[in-house]
């Protein structure tokens, strides 16, 4: 570690060659979370093997092979290609072929959705990089979309493309690679609009020099955005325009829901040192169900409506009550997870808007709940906390 | 033109059943093979033109020519005697059979149906058992031949070796999307092969009635050969078909297989049919998902997914959405991208669709449902000429109308049904379906004299369009009775307001269509669930409830029914206390109704909740009902928290009673909805003692604005006869009010006039002087406290029973409980009623 460290200083942006590149695969390596392209490089290279169908330019793989990269498979030759996107097939098509025909993608999603892990494996994918990234916040500033300077260079020569410091998008457009925009919607509404030109006429242009970067073939945008953020800094029609959009679903089936739950629950658990109890996937079952219902607006028997209260519901969420649950049990219960260990937790989840989540949340509990077969206890527990 | 029909002749000569007839295999309802089919006759020009349909419809085929005719429309097969006994076989203007129909039709060629007779296929039904009675003629089982609905999936198997995983698609591709070719035949050709093949591995599929068919298909076209030699004869029939009329069979042999079917008088006409109902799966079978897509793929001369796209572009736009011709441009390219990508020779609905959804609709499905539903499946309307015979569902009218005498006459005339009767029940359901399907003959009028609810007044007048109204309702069904269960579950399903549903559900009662009622039920509880609007539920419940008593009326089952009401209720329940808070004075009084409207039918609904339960009527219920609601008032200090604790504690009078007792403390509520859900409570009887008394105490005291005491004032004793009464007779009360008054100061004295006034003229003027009288004795001079220890003048501190036992016998008169019971009457009058057992308390008070 503390070789690369030493190393990683001298080599900086500037130095190339042979050196520098051993360097960073020995970086990435040993990082915490290796970039997609270098975790799964094999298989990069053997759909790339494999790969004989037409290219658009710059792109590494075939629209194809892009998708079959996402979605699994095997591969001619035996490979078999591990799925890194379980979902409707359709929806990763769309999405490829969105970057094959020169217009940005946005994917949409609640969080826990997925969507940063599809948009960096895309960009691995298509252009074998995924750290050309641009993190969106409240704060970030045109710099980070066009490009800022280096203030001493340019006080001693003046303005000159050797003082400008180019943003990710600019170096994406000027190698024709993919970039990526994280939580779009958190950009402030002004600083957004910066995207406008670069999309529509694939230009960037450096008024101070009198110059512009035009974009070079195979140059795309991804963005990520949480459709419940919406209003915060809403697109703008024209910038909207720009994108095709992709909406990333929660999970289809209750069974995978709870599939994914209790995996994840299971993980912090132990990392917490909590015991699951012989009960837990019972109640992890009923928190899953309780959250699809309403975030739904049906019950599953599709029998019933409820209405849908403000908040999200996703699967993430589940996962910190049933967690929340197991801890209070462990803590303060006798260690096995019962209804009124979760039943606080999701009442947290669901009424976030006092008023009318309340009532909401009510009526759910006295249509659905109380008429249900074996959840007299989660429905009392209900009442005791939302009391 | 002739080079191509040389080719053509000699492409049909190499097939196999060499110099035999053109045999054009379609499927049906695909816009390809329609297109197909009209190049193939053009260039082939038959003399005589047989179709896979009913042979009892050649008589029909001159219709198809008239301008009238607009397809969709269907050919229609009923048993004379039994309209419900249908088989439907719609065209549309998609369609191969209606192309090649109308091609015949305008060169005069003669048209024949070679399918087996309705005749027998409608007999068949009866004699097997199976579901060809259908009262909603949705899906006969007849003629259920297509190549989709075949047991085992021809076209997934085909597919499969296409390497599609999805049959539709497949055929799509490879048939449908297919631009023209030079050779009009080849399409025909290869796929014959492709069924041939599959017919030999599979045989029939499943479907041993296709034999049959098949067979009288072959004696049609033997027929039609001799007639005028196998050159001039074109066929168009489901691919499917086409192995087995090259197959070479004996005469003899076909012959064999239709001897002694069973047969039926059938009627057959056309009637116009919807898109929408092409997409269910009915008649041929084919049940295509998107006719408004096939139907714009038949008729788009050229371009098809750019005009597609600019369609729906169009669409969004009427519906105010922002799409410019830059989101069209860029939806197309990322159709025939996305196309490309999945390796398609042209892009199809599924990629239009993506593409829609991913450029025009921010990658919602919401603004996509609409597409979906106005243009994929589309909302086309077919017609009929009037010359075409008339439609079942106006023999099932006739029928029934001599069945029940009751002759359509011009002349207006009033009808009174007793509805106890058999035959005024039925005639009552009759003119309550034919007033669902829109046929307006009679029209439901105030009774005289009698106010029961089972006497009924119409006044009846048959005017003569009312004939072109039957024959319009005719696309709902064949009898009456099934087409009114049709249109009232579309009605549901398309209704706009909870309002709408409910009063549907009440006339689905009136008209007993207990079929259409769960779907009614399911649409209603389902607004109801997603109105936000507490006033909206509380406008529907007493409806609903009304229904609920028809029904017990009529003997109609209504299980469904009180569950959507209680349902409903229970939503009225949790919903009204934060509707309650923050309101202004309208908005209250509107609230007031509504809390009365709802008082009112959870009244009855407790009724009927607890004879239904309870077994007997009355008896085992009424105590129970009684003893439950004393213990939470005893309890009623302590609060909301013990309510809280006992949620299922009491039946739904009990909740309501919970939730009137939350709004009268409730601290946001209006001062109106708190007074009067305090009377609501006192007259329910489950306030304890004294303790209507310290809510007007509470709601009058220095405290509180005037304007609010006022509106309590009103809430509590406003409203009609009875709430003067109340203060005549309860002079604590009265004493309250008289306090709070003179210590009112003088400006806000001013200010609470009017309502004050508003609330007392309502008063009769003897209530009134009786008030003014009590008023000027000066029972009020006494303190507020001292009222509430020693109870008013006229009051006893405890029940007097020997004074109450003396107005019994005049009680048990009033109540016509007869000379006998009144013996033991003494405990039976209280546990009978309990509003006899609160009206011996106001006695007493008199006395």
């Amino acid at each position: 570690m503390s070789v690369s460290v030493e190393t990683a200083g001298p080599a900086g942006p500037a130095a190339e060659g042979a050196d520098a590149a051993d360097v960073a695969a020995e970086e990435a390596a040993q990082a915490l979370r290796p970039h997609a392209e270098d975790a799964f490089a094999a298989e990069l290279a053997a759909l790339a093997a494999q790969d004989d169908r037409p290219r658009p330019e710059r792109w590494l793989l075939s629209p194809w092979a892009v998708a079959t990269y996402l979605l699994g498979g095997p591969l001619p030759d035996g490979t078999v290609i591990t799925p890194k996107y379980v979902g409707p097939r359709r929806l990763v098509e769309v999405a490829v072929t969105t970057l094959a025909t020169d217009r940005a993608l946005l994917l949409l999603g609640v969080p826990g959705t997925a969507k940063t892990w599809v948009s960096e494996h895309l960009a691995a994918a298509v252009s074998g990089d995924s750290t050309l990234l641009v993190q969106g916040t409240a704060g970030t500033p045109e710099e980070a979309i066009r490009y800022g300077w280096n203030y001493a260079q340019l006080l001693a020569h003046g303005p000159s493309r050797d003082a400008l410091v180019p943003s990710p998008v600019m170096r994406a457009m000027s190698e024709g690679m993919t970039a990526r925009v994280e939580e779009l919607t958190r950009i402030p509404a002004d600083v957004q609009d910066t995207l406008i030109t670069i999309l529509s006429e694939k230009t960037l242009p450096i008024p101070e020099l009198g110059q512009e970067v035009q974009a070079v073939r195979g140059f795309n945008l991804i963005a990520t955005a949480n459709d419940r953020d919406r209003g915060v800094n809403d697109l703008s029609s024209a910038l909207r325009r720009r994108f095709n959009t992709v909406v990333l679903p929660l999970p289809e089936s209750a069974d995978a829901e709870v599939d994914i739950v209790s995996r994840r629950v299971d993980q912090m658990g132990r990392s917490l040192d909590l015991p699951a109890g012989p009960e837990g996937i019972d109640e992890i079952r009923r928190v899953v169900t309780v959250f699809r219902e309403l975030r739904d607006g049906v019950t599953t028997d599709g029998r019933t409506k409820v209405k849908s209260p403000s908040g999200t519901l996703s699967t993430a969420e589940a996962i910190s009550v049933v967690t929340n649950g197991l801890a209070l049990a462990a803590h303060f219960g006798d260690g096995v997870l019962r209804p009124g260990d979760v039943a606080a937790g999701i009442l947290g989840a669901v009424v976030r808007d006092p008023a009318s989540d309340r009532v909401i949340w009510q009526e759910y509990l006295e249509a659905v709940v109380r008429e249900r077969d074996g959840w007299k206890d989660f429905y009392r527990a209900c009442r005791e906390v939302s009391a | 033109m002739t080079a191509t029909e040389g080719g053509g002749r000699v492409a049909s000569a190499g097939a196999p059943g060499a110099g035999g007839p053109l045999l054009l295999g379609v499927r049906h309802h695909g816009p390809g093979s329609a297109r197909a089919v009209r190049a193939a006759l053009d260039a082939a020009e038959p003399r005589v033109l047989l179709i896979e349909g009913p042979p009892e419809a050649d008589g029909l085929v001159a219709l198809a020519a008239e301008a009238d005719m607009r397809p969709p429309v269907a050919l229609l097969a009923h048993v004379v005697d039994e309209p419900g006994r249908s088989a439907f076989w719609p065209l549309a203007e998609f369609s191969p059979e209606w192309v090649a129909i109308q091609w015949a039709v305008r060169r005069g060629v003669p048209v024949r149906f070679m399918d087996l007779p309705a005749a027998h296929a409608l007999a068949r039904g009866e004699e097997e058992g199976e579901g060809a009675r259908t009262d909603g003629g949705g899906e006969p089982a007849e003629e259920a031949a297509d190549l989709d609905s075949v047991r085992i999936d021809p076209l997934g198997a085909l597919a499969d070796a296409a390497g599609y995983d999805d049959p539709e698609r497949w055929w799509e591709d490879v048939v449908e999307h297919r631009a023209a070719s030079g050779d009009a035949f080849a399409p025909f050709e290869a796929l014959g092969e492709a069924m041939g093949a599959l017919r030999e591995t599979y045989g029939s599929g499943g479907h041993e009635r296709d034999l049959v068919r098949e067979a009288h298909m072959r004696i049609q076209l033997r027929a039609a050969q001799r007639e005028f030699g196998s050159e001039g004869v074109a066929v168009v029939c489901g691919a499917w078909h086409v192995p087995a009329l090259r197959e070479k069979v004996s005469v003899a042999a076909d012959r064999a297989v239709l001897k002694g079917l069973p047969k039926v008088k059938v009627d057959m006409t056309w009637v116009p049919w919807t898109h929408r109902r092409l997409s269910r799966h009915s008649g041929y079978g084919a049940g295509i998902d998107s006719p408004g897509w096939y139907g714009h793929l038949f008729s788009a001369p050229d371009r098809p997914v750019e005009r597609w796209l600019t369609k729906i572009a169009g669409l969004l736009r009427e519906e105010d959405r922002l799409v410019s011709s830059a989101h069209v441009i860029e939806a197309v390219r990322l159709a025939d991208t996305l196309a490309v990508m999945r390796g398609r020779p042209l892009p199809g609905l599924t990629e239009t669709m993506d593409a829609v959804r991913a450029v025009m609709c921010e990658g919602s499905d919401v603004p996509l449902a609409l597409v979906h539903d106005r243009l994929v499946v589309g909302d086309v309307l077919g017609e009929v000429p009037d010359s075409a015979p008339a439609v079942p569902l106006q023999r099932d009218l006739t029928r029934l109308q001599r069945r029940l005498r009751l002759k359509p006459e011009a002349l207006e005339r009033e009808l009174e049904l007793d509805l106890r009767k058999e035959t005024d029940a039925a005639r009552s359901r009759l003119l309550h379906r034919l007033r669902l399907l829109g046929i307006g003959w009679g029209e439901p009028a105030e009774s005289r004299g009698s106010t029961g609810t089972f006497r009924e007044t119409w006044r009846l007048r048959w005017e003569p369009e009312l004939s072109v109204r039957v024959a319009e309702a005719g696309v709902w069904g064949t009898t009456v009775l099934g087409a009114a269960t049709a249109k009232a579950e579309a009605d549901a399903v398309g209704a706009a307001a909870l309002a709408d549903v409910t009063s549907l559900a009440e006339r689905c009662l009136l008209a007993e269509l207990p079929e259409a009622l769960p779907v009614v039920m399911r649409v209603l509880a389902d607004r109801a669930a997603l109105d936000a609007d507490v006033g909206h539920l509380a406008q529907a419940l007493p409806a609903l409830v009304r229904s609920l008593r028809y029904g017990d009326v009529r003997g109609t089952s209504t299980g469904a029914l009180g569950e959507v009401a209680l349902g409903l209720a229970e939503r009225v329940f949790v919903g009204l206390p934060p509707a309650c808070a923050g309101l202004d004075a309208d908005a209250a009084a509107a609230m007031r109704g509504h809390v009365d409207g709802v008082h009112v039918a959870v009244g009855l609904l407790g009724e009927l909740a607890s004879s239904g339960d309870g077994g007997g009527p009355g008896g085992p219920g009424a105590p129970a009902d009684e003893g439950e609601p004393v213990v939470v008032g005893t309890a009623g200090a302590v609060g909301d928290v013990d309510s809280v604790r006992s949620p299922s504690a009491g039946g739904v009078r009990g909740r309501w009673q919970r939730v009137l007792r939350g709004l009268v403390g409730g601290e946001r509520v209006a001062g109106v909805v708190r007074g009067r859900c305090a009377r609501l409570l006192m007259d329910e009887g489950v306030l304890a003692e004294g303790e209507a008394a310290r809510f007007m105490g509470l709601a009058l005291s220095p405290g509180t604005e005037p304007g609010e005491a006022a509106a309590w004032i009103e809430g509590f004793v406003g409203g009609g006869a009875g709430g003067g009464m109340l203060l005549v007779h309860d002079e604590r009360l009265l004493g309250l009010v008289d306090t709070w008054l003179t210590g009112v100061s003088e400006d806000a004295f001013v200010d609470v006039l009017p309502l004050l006034r508003r609330t007392f003229a309502a008063y009769e003027p003897g209530v009134r002087r009786t008030l003014g009288e009590l008023v000027r004795r000066g029972s009020g001079q006494q303190s507020s406290a001292a009222l509430m220890t020693e109870g008013a003048p006229g009051f006893a501190a405890e029940l007097d029973p020997e004074r109450a036992d003396a107005a019994l016998p005049v009680l048990g008169l009033l109540l016509g409980l007869g000379g006998e019971q009144e013996r033991g009457g003494a405990g039976r009058g209280g546990a009978a009623d309990g509003g006899a057992g609160r009206s011996r308390n106001r006695l007493v008070g008199v006395a």
